[in-house]
Parts: C-alpha cells; sequence; structure tokens
C-alpha cells in the first residue's frame, strides 16, 4: 500500500509540483472554456487569461516566501 | 515541416538539452571518481527504462481521440509548462538559486568519495547514481516527448529531437572534458516554459471546443505574448526587489 501511496505522491509531484493551486486553476479554466464554446459563445480568451493570471498569481505567492525566507530561497 | 512540429522539436531538443546537461554532471562525477564501466551502464540502462516507456505509453496516448487527447495533453502540459516558467521567472528576479553545476558536481564528487573505494569489477554506487540521474532528469524529457509527440502524431519525431539533444549535449561533454557549467540553462528553462505553456493553452483550448482566431497561425501570436508577460514578470519582480529594501530602509529611517 505504502508502495502505490509513494508512487501516487510522486506522480502528483511531478505533474502538480509545488503549487497545486495553479493546476487546479488550469482544470477550472479548461472547464470554462468547454461551457463557453457548448453555449456558442467565443472561448478561445479564456485559457490565455488563466494561464498569465494563474503564473503571475503563483510567482506573486512564491516571491512573498522568499521575501519572508530571505532572497534566493523561493521552492 | 509546419509551425507546430517546429515548436515541438524545439521545445523537446532544449528541454532534453537542459535535462542531459544535468545528467552529465552526475554520470561525470561518479564516472571520474569511481567508475567509468559502472556509470556507463547505469546510463545504459536508464536510457533503456526511458525508451521503454515513451515505446509503451505512446501508442496508447495516441489511441486517444483527438479532442480528448488535446484537452489532456494541453491541461498537463499547460501545468507542467507554468512550472517551468515559474521557476526560471524566479530565477531571472534572483528569487530563486540559479541551478550550478560545476557546486552539483563537486557535491557529486564529494558524495562518491564519501562512499568508500570502488572495488575493481562493478561498482554498485556508480552504476545506481548514474541510473537514478538520468532516468530522473529523462522522465521530465519523455513526459514531454510523449504528450507533445502524441498530440501532433509525432513521436517519432519528438524522440529524435531528443536524442539529437543528448548527441550535443555528449558532444560537448566530451570536448569539455568537465560539467557544462556554461550553458545558459535558466534562459533555456524559460524557452522551455513558454513554448509549453503556449501550446497547453492552443491545445487544451481547441480540446475543450474553442476556435482559436486564425487557426494554428494563433500560435505565432501565442508564443510571443507569453514570453513577453513573462519577461514582463521578470522586471517587475527585479523593481519590488530593489525598492522592497529602500523602503524598509526609508521607514527605519523615518521612524527613528
Amino acid at each position: 500500500m505504502s508502495t502505490v501511496v509513494a508512487l501516487l505522491r510522486g506522480v502528483w509531484d511531478f505533474i502538480v509540483g509545488d503549487d497545486w493551486r495553479t493546476a487546479v486553476g488550469v482544470v477550472v479554466a479548461l472547464g470554462l472554456t468547454a461551457l463557453l464554446a457548448r453555449a456558442g459563445a467565443s472561448a478561445w480568451w479564456v485559457m490565455p487569461v488563466a494561464a498569465l493570471g494563474l503564473l503571475a498569481l503563483s510567482i506573486l505567492r512564491a516571491a512573498r516566501d522568499a521575501s519572508r525566507r530571505g532572497r534566493g530561497a523561493a521552492r | 515541416m509546419s509551425g507546430a512540429e517546429v515548436g515541438l522539436a524545439l521545445s523537446v531538443f532544449l528541454a532534453c538539452a537542459v535535462e542531459a546537461v544535468e545528467a552529465l554532471t552526475i554520470v561525470l562525477a561518479v564516472g571520474t571518481t569511481r567508475s567509468w564501466s559502472s556509470a556507463f551502464a547505469g546510463v545504459g540502462a536508464a536510457t533503456l527504462a526511458l525508451a521503454a516507456i515513451v515505446l509503451v505509453l505512446g501508442p496508447s496516448l495516441t489511441a486517444l481521440p483527438l479532442d480528448v487527447l488535446r484537452v489532456v495533453v494541453g491541461g498537463l502540459l499547460l501545468i507542467f509548462g507554468l512550472q517551468w516558467l515559474r521557476k526560471a521567472v524566479l530565477r531571472g528576479a534572483g528569487l530563486k538559486a540559479r541551478h550550478d553545476e560545476l557546486e552539483t558536481f563537486n557535491g557529486e564528487v564529494e558524495a562518491a568519495r564519501a562512499a568508500g573505494r570502488a572495488g575493481g569489477g562493478f561498482d554498485g554506487y556508480s552504476f545506481t547514481i548514474a541510473f537514478k540521474g538520468v532516468l530522473l532528469e529523462g522522465l521530465e524529457v519523455a513526459f514531454i516527448v510523449l504528450t507533445f509527440g502524441a498530440n501532433q502524431h509525432a513521436v517519432g519525431l519528438a524522440a529524435a529531437a531528443a536524442a539529437a539533444a543528448v548527441l550535443v549535449v555528449i558532444a560537448a561533454g566530451v570536448a569539455a572534458r568537465a560539467p557544462l557549467a556554461r550553458v545558459p540553462e535558466n534562459t533555456m528553462k524559460f524557452a522551455v516554459g513558454v513554448l509549453l505553456s503556449s501550446f497547453g493553452m492552443f491545445w487544451g483550448a481547441e480540446g475543450a471546443g474553442a476556435h482559436w482566431p486564425g487557426g494554428d497561425a494563433a500560435l505565432l501570436a501565442i508564443v510571443p505574448c507569453v514570453l513577453l508577460a513573462a519577461v514582463a514578470l521578470v522586471w517587475a519582480l527585479q523593481r519590488l526587489a530593489r525598492t522592497a529594501p529602500a523602503e524598509a530602509a526609508e521607514r527605519v529611517t523615518v521612524s527613528a
């Protein structure tokens, strides 16, 4: 059992990495794109806006953590 | 070769070159300190394991319906690409330590010496460290080869780009006979992050049913926009880092 848990944790760390919020944001953005597209509305803009917004938020969080721990210490 | 295929080859080549430089440092450290033959055996075993992963998972991925493949691969590439880009932006702004191949090499050499003397025959330490190093660095490349390749139905082209990068790095390593410390790793990781994020959002949106203005040509706008946004983030963070200490000092002066 512990091997399976370790494997799943490894896959999670490998794909999701340090910031799970970004991964969740990408999934939500894909869902919103699909909803808009099904409704016949323009949906192409959702992913760029979400991706750049998520990147900026993730970097700001890491920068805040780094400034708390000292420069060069972001994860 | 189409624009998407050029993007595929470039992304895989750059990602693979960066990871190969890191793996080369580890192999050089155990090879020069303990046993070249055992280190090479570790490299060979890890390469076979990575090839098996690509060969087994590649056909299963390409068998998925195109829309499902695009939304899954696009989402994964975007998550993965944003991770690369986030780290590259933080390194560019000086908020995260840059990867130093010489420091890594010296650390690995020290650890190899501390593990005791290698015998005359097969050296398990060299084999294990080389195997682990190549496998772990290679997994990211295998992931990119599989996702990019499957989506473009060009796993062969992606694998060829990866192989070309490995050959270039090996040739440079043989010529230098030292870790490739002068390779601009952060710039390359920055470029890979931009490309993975751009292709990820493009394919993810298409898979979810969106239509890009201009079709595939939209990538010609997406890639520069992501690059500009990432460069702007580095610039903003650098500015913030410069002004924050000055403001803190000013607050101290005023309160004193």
